[in-house]
């Protein structure tokens, strides 16, 4: 047992398509309680009034679209060391959900923005680093897109991966420097263990962060299965361009070990 | 590593459009800024650091694709990579020949075009020195942008979306110490981020260029 055999696709099919009905419906059980919970059934802040509540949407979104490309960085790695198929489909895979979940931290930021801090946007070191990480996934997705060979491309993609990593973490303190900041910290303080939100808007949150971390692994699963399939069928239609090629067409073409 | 310097900066002389392309263009967008913002100028005193910034940084963006793309057509590149010297060595090259065509000029250009745009006096030792110190930098990431994208047809605006996210700390810090030598402030902090990331990026990632380039030619 080691979480190598995943690298079989065979065997990744297998496992994900028995997890990802489960995972999906815990997922929306997650998601669906922590928003319901958290847009009605909790009281208005005392002088956030009920703007508040946009931050059972951009907490967790904030957080995928950062452990997104964290997830990312791990499967560009283990791609260029191991050669895992799967591993770069799971990157491809994972870039336009962080890309979404990305732009849903910006779009809510900004709507919550424009009541508290009387502007949609300010060029805050938080907000200018994400900015600066919707434009990684950028150029991540349309490199991607761009080459055609599908080895080469998630070599490069993987490359760009790591390098942009470095980059990304430079331009996060880099901001530092050159602007104050408006966003108050963070919400949920792992390292301190003090929290700044109270508990009655706190339970809800988990629930949404739990909710958002599974949607983001049950998307990904599902990607990385249309990817796999995507791969199987041009790996069958190239057999049978080549059958359709060979001298004679009712010999039934060879074997090839593809994934 | 030096006939490979010598024989691209002769190309780049001699065979026109490379050369020269990225300072007119760099000449040309410090023209048209006081047509843009008007020709007020405790404004463009105001904001010359940063359009001289992003202005050198811009026209280094236009000449990347050719670093390799002309060699990878011609079959070069092929004949470099096979060649004793490792192809570190020649991304090393490749991005010290693209500083020299780009870089210097457009360091040497900047003090001239900063006295068009009413840039302080007080600025200008942080401006010259930023951008000698950061243009190399500049050099360094573009040549591994480029080298991501060489396989490519159309790999010019891909090039610009890949690199001017790598290209955010160096700017910062970039314009940060100009402008903060401009308003008389201390200027050697800034100066000295940015060469940090210009020693980094010169060590670091011309491992990182020549990897992608031995992808893109397997």
């Amino acid at each position: 047992m080691s979480i190598w055999k995943y690298a079989n696709p065979t065997q990744f099919m297998r496992t994900s398509a028995w997890l990802l009905p489960g995972l999906s419906v815990l997922a929306a059980l997650c998601v669906a309680t922590g928003l319901v919970w958290g847009f009605f059934f909790t009281p208005d802040d005392f002088r956030q009034g009920s703007t508040v509540k946009i931050i059972y949407l951009h907490v967790p979104s904030a957080l995928m679209a950062i452990n997104a490309w964290l997830m990312m960085l791990v499967a560009s790695l283990i791609w260029l060391i191991r050669r895992h198929h799967v591993s770069a489909l799971a990157a491809k895979a994972a870039a336009p959900v962080g890309l979404v979940m990305t732009v849903i931290a910006l779009a809510t930021g900004a709507i919550w923005g424009e009541p508290m801090w009387g502007t949609y946007w300010a060029w805050d070191p938080r907000l200018t680093s994400f900015l600066i990480l919707f434009l990684f996934y950028l150029g991540y997705i349309a490199l991607w897109q761009a080459i055609e060979t599908q080895d080469t491309a998630a070599d490069l993609t993987s490359v760009l991966c790591l390098v942009g990593s470095v980059f990304a973490l430079l331009s996060r303190y880099a901001v530092n420097f050159w602007n104050q900041g408006l966003h108050q910290g963070t919400s949920v303080p792992v390292a301190t263990g003090e929290r700044s939100v109270a508990d009655v808007f706190f339970v809800p949150l988990v629930f949404s962060m739990v909710g958002f971390g599974l949607l983001f692994v049950a998307l990904v699963l599902l990607r990385t299965r249309t990817e796999i399939r995507s791969r199987r069928l041009h790996a069958l239609l190239a057999r049978e361009r080549a059958a359709d090629t060979r001298v004679a067409p009712n010999t039934p073409p060879s074997e090839s070990p593809t994934s | 590593m030096i006939a490979l310097l010598r024989r691209d900066l002769a190309l780049a002389i001699r065979a026109g459009g490379g050369f020269g392309l990225g300072l007119a263009f760099f000449l040309i967008l410090c023209i048209l800024v006081p047509f843009g913002v008007g020709p007020d100028s405790g404004t463009l005193a105001k904001i010359a650091p940063g359009i001289l910034w992003v202005g050198a940084l811009l026209a280094c963006l236009l000449s990347l694709d050719r670093i390799f793309q002309l060699d990878f057509e011609d079959g070069t590149l092929d004949l470099l990579a096979t060649a004793p010297l490792p192809l570190e060595a020649v991304a090393t090259t490749k991005a010290l020949a693209h500083w020299i065509t780009t870089g210097l000029p457009l360091t040497l250009a900047a003090a001239p075009l900063g006295q068009l745009l009413n840039l302080p006096a007080a600025a200008m030792p942080a401006l010259v020195l930023g951008l000698a110190l950061g243009t190399p930098a500049l050099s360094v990431i573009g040549t591994f942008g480029a080298a991501l994208t060489v396989g490519l047809k159309r790999g010019g605006l891909l090039i610009s979306l890949l690199v001017l996210p790598l290209y955010m700390p160096t700017l910062l810090f970039g314009a940060d110490a100009a402008r903060r030598g401009a308003e008389g402030l201390e200027t050697t902090t800034p100066l000295l981020l940015m060469t940090g990331i210009s020693a980094a990026s010169l060590a670091l990632l011309p491992f990182a260029t020549a990897a992608a380039l031995r992808m893109n030619l397997r």
